[in-house]
Parts: C-alpha cells; sequence; structure tokens
C-alpha cells in the first residue's frame, strides 16, 4: 500500500505511524506537509491523521488543523470512499471536521492519561478490523488529556444500532466496566466509524503498539486488517 | 548613575562585587551593563562558589568530545556512528514560586539545551523532592508541578520515561524540580554554541521577547526568598507548541552549512546566550536590541536583554546564509531575525537603531570573582553520624503493621498516580517503562539500546555528604546495571542551600569530593550538569542534595532484565552479600528509620569494590540470559524490594532464610551493593562459577511462587493485600 502521513505543526506521532507501517508493516509511507498544496491525496491508498498536539491544542483539540487547506482535501478523498485512520489527534480532528461524529472532550478525571489500554474489537467486520478475530481484547496504549468521547443521546443510538463502534475499553477478560475506562467516554467508546465504514477515529494509538520489544504489537492488527482488504480487493 | 544597596539587592550583586566591576572596568558601569553584570555574575551563570570545584571534576571528561561545562551539554560517542548527548538542570525557585509554569518551562530548558546540540530528544526523566502531601500547599506545589510537566512533556513529543519523587519536609518551603534530557545524534554532527568568525550574524528564531522573567536568573535563582508573591512576575510561562516546532525547524536548519553554532536562551536570556557563544568563540558581539522581535511595547534595552522569553534560540550563521535559513523558519511559521554580528573585539556592543547605548569588555563579564569554600565539619554532623542505632527499641507493633505503614509511606508506595500522567510510550523506543530500576530504550536501527536513572538520597547525603553522593552515584549504576546496561557517564544536579554559610559550604565540597572519586571507580565521567544553590528558606537549608542522571549502553537489546518476577518455582537469589537480611547499621538514614522512629541519623556505608564486582556479575547474569529478573535492594529494604519485584510480576515469593539479627534491620535495612535477582533453577551452577570467577558473594534465598508474599517465619501478607496498599497509598495523599 501507499500511504500518506499527514503533517500539522505539533504533531508527533507522525514518525511512530511511519516506522510502525513502513518498517514492521512493510508498506510505501510518504509525509504530507498540511501546507502541501500540489499533492494529489488520490495517489495514496490509505491516509493517516496521526496523534500529537497539532497547534498546540489551542481553542479546542483539533479545531484549527480541521481548519487547514490539507483538510479540504482530505474531506473530498473521504466522501469518495477512500480509507483514512484518525489517531488520537486525528481522531479529534476528524470530529472537528464532521468527517465523524460526536466530539472528544475533557478526560473526566481531568489528569492525562498514559497507559496500555484494552479494547475490545466490537466490529469486525470493517476494513481496519476484519483479520481480528471478534474475541480478541488488543493491548494498546493511550495518551490523551482529552479522549473522553461525548455525543448527545441520538447520536450513541445511531453509533450503536449501525454498529459503528469498533473499540471500546474493556478490562483483561474483556468485560466493559467503569474501572476499564481510562477518560469517561460514554459506552467506553475508544473508537467508531462512518457510516460508509471507511473512516476511523480512535483513541488508541495502534502505532504505539508495533512490536513485541517495545511491550506488545497488537496494533500491528489493525493495520494488516487494512492493508489484507487492499491485497484482496487488488487481486 | 548613584549605585544603592537596593539596586545591587535586586540583582544580588554584592557592594565588593560592585567595586570589583569598577575595577575591571577602570569606570562605573551605566544601568545597562549593570544588568549584564548582574545576570553573568549571578550565581546561576557565573558558578562563583563552584566553579573551583567543577574544575577538577572537568577533569574527568578531557578524552570526550566535549568538555563538562564548555557546551549546552554533554556528548557520549556509542558507536556505530551514534552519540548521546544528556544533560540535568534544575527549576527549583520557579517551581517553588509557580509551580506549574515553573516546571514546565524547567522541562522546556533543558530540551533547548540538547537540541543546541544538535541531537534529537528522546527520553525526558524528571527527579523531584517535595513536602510531605499531607499539607495542603505541598499537595498545591505537588499537583502543580506533576501536570506542568505533563503538559510540556506530552505536548512536544518526548517520552518521559524515568526519575525519582521524594517527599520530606526538608523540601516544605523549596521543592526540588531537576529535569534531565537525553537526545541522539546519528551522523556524528555535533552542533556547538559558537560562531566561526568576525561577520558571522546573531540570528534570534522562536518566540517574541516580552517582559517575563527579567532578573530569574540573577534575582530569583541566587538568593534565598522570603516574600514568594512578588517574585511570581519572574517566572516565565511556557508554550511547547512552539518549542515543538522550534526542535523541528532547528534540526531541519542546521542540516545547512551555513547554520554554524546553536545556543539556547536560558536563564539571562539573550544577555547570557549571546555573552556566552561571543566568548567561547573568542570573539566579540554587536546588537541591536530593536531588531528583537517584541511582545509588549515601549520595551526598554535593559528589559530586552535579559527577558527570559521561553522558546527562543539564537544561531550564528554564515553572512550570506541569511536568506536560505530564513524560509526553513518561515515554513514552520516562525520569526527569524538578525539582532546582530559577531566582531574581532573582545567587546559587546549594544545599540538601539543606531544609538550605542554599551560597549563592555566581555572578558569582564564572565569572569566573575570566585570563592574559596570552608572545609570545617560542622559538630552537629559528628553527633548524628555517632548515634548507637543498637539502642533503638524494636516496635511493640507487629512486624506486618510496620510493613504496610512502610510501604503506604509516599516514598515507598507506588508513584504510579503520578507517571501515567506523562506520555511514556512516544517515539515508540521504550522497553523498560516507569517504575522499575533504569529505564530502557533501544535506538532503532542498531542492536543497541541506553538505559537510564536518576538517582539521590537527600537523608544519606545529609548524614554524610561525600559517602551519601557515592551511594548516588553507585544506586543510579546499580540501576542501569540491573537492566543489563553499563553505566557509562553521568550528569549531576548540585541542589544546595545557601553557600555563604560554612555548613553548606562543608556539604558541596564534600559532595563533590565524592562525585569525583565515585565517577572515577565507576569510570563513569560527569558530562555535563548544572548547581542550585540557596534553597533555603526562614533560614533553613535543604538536604545536601545531589542528584546523578546515570546513562548505560546495551550491546543487544535482546538480552536485558526487568525487575518483574517472572516464573513460578525460580530461585531468588542475592548478589553482593551472603544474606538476605540487613544489618542494624543498614538502617542508618533509611526510610523506617524516619517513619516509624522519626529519626534521621546514622553513618551511611559503602564498600565500592564491592559494588562495582557485584554490578558486574549482574550484568555478566543477564547477557549469558541466566538471570530473569534483576532489582537492587535500596529505599525500604529487602522487603520492599521482594514485594515490587512480586507485584510487578504478579506473583508471590517465599523467602525462607532464617531471621537471626533484629527482624526491622533485617526486613528494612538499606544495604547497599545488593541485588536480588530471580533465575531458574536449572541455572543455579552457571551463575555460582560466575560469582566466584568475579569473587561477589551470594546467598540463595528462596522461591517464587504463590499469591502471598512470606519472609522466613516471621510474618506473611497475601499480594493482593500489599498490592492494594502500595498501589493506592499516594493517590490517596495527592488528592
Amino acid at each position: 500500500m501507499n500511504i500518506g502521513i499527514i503533517v500539522f505543526p505539533g504533531t508527533w506521532s507522525d514518525k511512530d505511524c511511519f516506522y510502525s507501517l513502513s518498517n514492521i508493516n512493510k508498506q510505501f509511507c510518504e509525509f504530507i506537509w498540511h501546507k502541501n498544496e500540489q499533492i494529489i491525496l488520490e495517489n495514496f491508498d490509505a491516509i493517516i491523521i496521526p496523534g500529537g498536539f497539532s497547534y498546540g491544542d489551542f481553542l479546542r483539540s483539533g479545531s484549527i488543523a480541521s481548519l487547514s487547506p490539507i483538510m479540504d482535501k482530505v474531506k473530498i478523498y473521504a466522501k469518495n470512499g477512500n480509507p483514512v485512520i484518525g489517531i488520537c489527534n486525528g481522531f479529534q480532528i476528524l470530529c472537528e471536521s464532521n468527517l465523524l461524529p460526536g466530539t472528544l472532550i475533557r478526560n473526566k478525571h481531568l489528569q492525562f492519561r498514559c497507559e496500555w489500554s484494552n479494547i475490545k474489537v466490537e466490529n469486525n467486520n470493517t476494513i481496519f478490523t476484519s483479520s481480528i478475530n471478534d474475541e480478541r481484547i488488543l493491548s494498546i496504549p493511550i495518551s490523551h488529556g482529552e479522549g473522553n468521547f461525548y455525543a448527545d443521546e441520538n447520536v450513541i443510538d445511531d453509533l450503536e444500532k449501525n454498529n459503528q463502534i469498533v473499540f471500546r475499553y474493556t478490562d483483561k477478560k474483556g468485560i466493559v466496566n467503569q474501572q476499564s475506562n481510562p477518560n469517561g467516554s460514554i459506552n467506553n467508546i475508544a473508537g467508531i466509524i462512518n457510516k460508509d465504514g471507511n473512516i476511523l477515529g480512535m483513541m488508541p494509538h495502534p502505532e504505539k503498539a508495533c512490536d513485541e520489544l517495545i511491550g506488545g504489537s497488537d496494533g500491528n492488527m489493525i493495520f494488516q486488517s487494512l492493508i489484507n482488504v487492499f491485497n484482496k480487493v487488488k487481486q | 548613575m548613584k549605585v544603592t544597596k537596593e539596586i545591587l539587592d535586586e540583582i544580588a550583586i554584592s557592594k565588593y562585587e560592585y567595586d570589583e566591576i569598577v575595577k575591571k572596568l577602570h569606570r562605573e558601569p551605566n544601568h545597562l551593563e549593570l544588568g549584564l553584570f548582574g545576570a553573568l555574575w549571578s550565581e546561576h551563570c557565573g558558578y562563583k562558589h563552584t566553579k573551583k570545584l567543577l574544575k577538577k571534576l572537568s577533569e574527568g571528561s578531557d578524552n570526550l568530545p566535549v568538555k563538562l561545562g564548555e557546551e549546552n551539554a554533554g556528548v557520549i560517542d556509542i558507536g556505530e556512528d551514534i552519540s548521546i548527548v544528556m544533560k540535568i538542570e534544575s527549576h527549583n525557585h520557579p517551581s517553588a514560586i509557580e509551580p506549574f509554569q515553573g516546571a514546565a518551562t524547567g522541562v522546556g530548558g533543558i530540551i533547548r539545551d540538547i537540541f543546541a546540540m544538535g541531537a534529537r530528544p528522546i527520553a525526558l526523566l524528571n527527579s523531584l523532592r517535595f513536602g510531605i502531601p499531607e499539607n495542603e500547599k505541598n499537595k498545591y506545589i505537588i499537583n502543580g508541578v506533576v501536570s506542568g510537566i505533563s503538559y510540556y512533556g506530552n505536548c512536544i513529543g518526548i517520552p518521559n520515561i524515568g526519575g525519582e519523587v521524594y517527599f520530606s519536609d526538608t523540601y516544605q518551603d523549596n521543592p526540588l524540580v531537576n529535569a534531565m534530557c537525553v537526545g541522539v545524534i546519528k551522523n556524528k554532527k555535533i552542533m556547538s554554541a559558537k560562531a566561526d568568525q568576525s561577520g558571522d550574524l546573531l540570528v534570534l528564531v522562536g518566540s517574541d521577547t516580552g517582559r517575563d522573567g527579567i532578573h530569574g536568573a540573577s534575582g530569583l535563582a541566587s538568593k534565598t526568598f522570603h516574600e514568594q508573591d512578588e517574585l511570581r512576575s519572574t517566572v516565565q510561562v511556557g508554550n511547547p507548541f512552539l518549542e515543538k516546532i522550534l526542535i523541528e525547524s532547528c534540526l531541519e536548519a542546521i542540516k545547512f552549512d551555513e547554520v554554524v553554532g546553536l545556543q539556547d536562551c536560558g536563564a539571562a536570556g539573550i544577555t547570557s546566550a549571546a555573552i556566552e557563544m561571543a566568548d567561547r568563540s573568542n570573539l566579540g558581539l554587536q546588537i541591536d536590541v530593536s531588531k528583537i522581535p517584541q511582545r509588549e511595547t515601549e520595551m526598554n534595552a535593559y528589559e530586552l536583554m535579559l527577558s527570559e522569553s521561553q522558546e527562543r534560540m539564537l544561531l550564528a550563521i554564515k553572512g550570506d546564509g541569511f536568506n536560505k535559513i530564513k524560509d526553513i523558519f518561515q515554513k514552520w511559521d516562525i520569526k527569524c531575525e538578525v539582532i546582530g554580528k559577531f566582531i574581532n573585539e573582545n567587546k559587546i556592543n549594544i545599540y538601539q537603531n543606531s544609538k550605542k547605548l554599551s560597549s563592555t569588555p566581555i572578558s569582564a563579564l564572565t569572569n566573575p570573582p570566585l570563592y574559596d569554600l570552608s572545609r570545617k565539619k560542622p559538630a552537629w554532623l559528628d553527633i548524628l553520624q555517632k548515634t548507637d542505632l543498637n539502642k533503638l527499641e524494636i516496635p511493640t507493633e507487629t512486624p506486618k503493621n510496620i510493613l504496610l505503614e512502610i510501604i503506604s509511606s509516599p516514598n515507598i508506595a507506588s508513584k504510579k498516580p503520578i507517571f501515567r500522567q506523562y506520555d511514556h510510550h512516544v517515539q515508540t523506543n521504550t522497553v523498560i517503562e516507569p517504575g522499575g530500576d533504569g529505564a530502557l530504550l533501544r535506538i532503532k536501527g542498531s542492536k543497541k539500546g541506553i538505559s537510564l536513572s536518576t538517582d539521590s538520597n537527600g537523608k544519606k547525603n545529609f548524614l554524610d555528604p561525600n559517602l551519601g553522593t557515592q551511594i548516588a552515584v553507585a544506586e543510579a549504576c546499580r540501576n542501569i546495571s540491573c537492566t543489563g546496561a553499563k553505566p557509562v557517564a553521568l550528569t549531576d544536579g548540585l541542589n544546595f542551600g545557601d553557600p555563604e554559610k560554612e555548613d553548606v559550604q562543608y556539604q558541596l565540597t564534600e559532595s563533590i569530593d565524592g562525585l569525583i572519586n565515585a565517577s572515577k571507580k565507576f569510570n563513569t565521567p560527569v558530562i555535563s550538569g548544572n548547581a542550585s544553590l540557596y534553597n533555603e528558606s526562614n533560614g533553613k537549608s535543604i538536604y545536601p542534595t545531589t542528584i546523578i542522571g546515570a546513562i548505560g549502553i546495551i550491546d543487544n537489546t535482546d538480552n536485558y532484565a526487568d525487575i518483574k518476577f517472572k516464573e513460578e518455582g525460580d530461585l531468588i537469589v542475592v548478589l553482593g552479600d551472603s544474606t538476605a537480611w540487613g544489618k542494624i547499621s543498614d538502617l542508618s538514614g533509611s526510610e523506617y528509620l524516619e517513619k516509624i522512629h522519626k529519626r534521621v541519623q546514622g553513618q551511611p556505608e559503602i564498600d565500592l569494590d564491592l559494588e562495582i564486582k557485584t554490578q558486574k556479575l549482574c550484568r555478566l547474569g543477564i547477557k549469558n540470559k541466566i538471570i530473569k529478573s534483576a532489582h537492587d535492594v535500596s529505599d525500604g529494604g529487602i522487603a520492599i524490594n521482594i514485594i515490587e519485584s512480586c507485584i510487578s510480576g504478579g506473583v508471590g515469593a517465599i523467602i525462607n532464610e532464617d531471621i537471626v539479627n533484629r527482624w526491622d534491620a533485617a526486613l528494612f535495612g538499606e544495604t547497599q551493593s545488593k541485588i536480588v535477582i530471580s533465575i531458574s533453577t536449572d541455572n543455579f551452577n552457571e551463575l555460582v562459577i560466575l560469582a566466584n570467577q568475579n569473587s561477589v558473594p551470594y546467598k540463595s534465598i528462596g522461591y517464587v511462587g504463590g499469591e502471598s508474599i512470606k519472609f522466613s517465619n516471621l510474618l506473611s501478607i497475601s499480594l493482593e493485600e500489599v498490592e492494594n496498599e502500595w498501589g493506592s497509598s499516594l493517590e490517596k495523599l495527592l488528592k
């Protein structure tokens, strides 16, 4: 696959995404500077909006980046059904750009949280999760101060009904409870997709779980799902 | 200009020093010049009380790429064209006054020192000291400092992988915030904070300059203070977002040969940064302050030269290369202005537009008077050291209750409530996370890894500044050896009280002597460091606190150890001692002695030869894949050591060696040079051979297994109970 990784000022998981996708998962990657007006996103098979603190999270996390010219291109790219993954700050940017519903507010305990989270794959009928057994609990780090997913009741009902909730925080055994919810997200939501199923937003960082040496490699399963789907379609 | 005592007090210059200035200039300085002298002759910038002592320390770094104190940070070459840059720096006084911004800008400052060397910052560590968290004001300071570090480090994308936190009344009004940063250079292109030649341009990049932090170096960091509120405006405000793009843009700019020098604007702002650059280059400097981009209106030259506005860097650029470099900063939307140029005369000439405001010899500014320190041992220290601990009453409480009390001490309890607020995974190199002994990072593209640790024990330093410092070096290195890495270099954070007092002078001289000795013994040169003096309130000094940051190298990250007990049935073995249990003298300056008996007494001890042999054996066992876990005995003694390995491994242990001496010393004695390992029983013989070859005492003391921890026939406690107490105590205290 040919994967574009968007870089805003303040983005920091761009290099981690590059390492995971290129060095570990052996795909072709390229950084895309947010001011690059010539870039044609359609030349990429998928776009990643990585984590970090674009524009220092000033105003509201993701809000300034969502107004960057590159996001106009991303909107067209996504509306045409191409795969887009927003990780952490990328998820926040996708919500701010109205590519995904809801918003991410301050963690309920008001503190930043960095730890390995357990997430359960709630829907493995997506291009991002199709290679993951639906019983599998993934261990993937979180690193955020504003990861508390919030939306009004109707939106949440819709998300539940349409199977758009892809990942939920659970305990090690896969039980969804308050103790395993690291930020206060409604219904322990850790990641969602749009109705068309081509845009994924998630707070945990799959690129940080890319290697057993650094504590685990479950994040690769998400990237591998996408790569497998891509290779199948290509055949 | 009429110089009054008030004016001199404001910049912390004594009458004697003022007279020295006049002697050097052969005239009275003007107001602007007095500001420059105040900054550069401050303790913070001028090292008036420590320079003579540190000169001896610097001899250890003679053969290294950068000599101690010559550049913004120290450098070691670890082979394969990889260089590692590291330094520790304090931000104690600002954090006492404005905990959040004080700590945040402390982190920002040390990061700039690292990328000023041309290195990409890859890790942060923090060594923190606070008053006990039972008091509301202390809680405010603790939570403020931790949030400040979290805010700055997380935003910038550098993992915060370790450090330590201690609580004691001695730090009540003088918290210590020492931040360490480590960077990597992969192409051997080490930057220098120098210009090449006269005609090179002095270029300021980054933030606009405001009125923040004026007199930070002289007023705040170089004298003791009483009225904290009045000083709040001397604390700077940090913007980690700007620092992040400053890192990226500077690292991009230095790829071009047009950039010949890079220097961070830290304490004393442009004054210190620019003059140090000129001094290192053996050149002079001409600055036009009207060219400095300003955040506020009508700032005068004094304010512009002394402002400590954050996130600014100075570059020395070849005369014809400016436009090319400016384009890079423009790409990142960062301001980049020529504010002066280097000249062939040993002077700094300051202009405002075309008006010349001052012309001052650089050699006068950079050579403050240096003071000799007393080595007289205080009489009270003898009394504390000679206390006979044998007379200590054995507690009437049960050993289990005492154990629970020690475990719930904030100094022993899990620090997770703090470190989970710091990103420790970003950059995806973290092999051993916070919560163990040393942290371990891999280096991408190499089999090698680096291990990092900070250590200091204020109580032991207080009881014996010389040995206490050697113990800090030994412990920092021991933490690193427990991962399998070999310690190779140190950075030191000296935190002391008022250096004008005899007792503090004794502590300083002895500590530095201890540091020189231990650094030689371990063959770990001190490559960078920082001194923070005047940590004193209402006449009371903090414990002398020499914080040691250590770095080690592991040749192959496939073979490392952490502190976790792994498998039921594994043998638990002590290295460096022939018994599991501590002896009475090991209670000197221990957590047990202070927590249970409310005393800080005794004579700390260490045998560096045994220490070095024990560490070597531990590394060897890890390299040969015999040792499965390694954890050194430190605060709280062997009881806490075993408990930590059990909790992190999620398994119990049975220690079956009989306790023959006092149980309190046995469990809680803080024996030095002692490492507890776990190995498969099949490998015990091989370990014995290695131990004998290296003449290191050892003792097999029990087994890994079960759901409780059993200390001989003295006490048994369930893993769950101990984990609850250990895991939840600090969080409860900080609420």
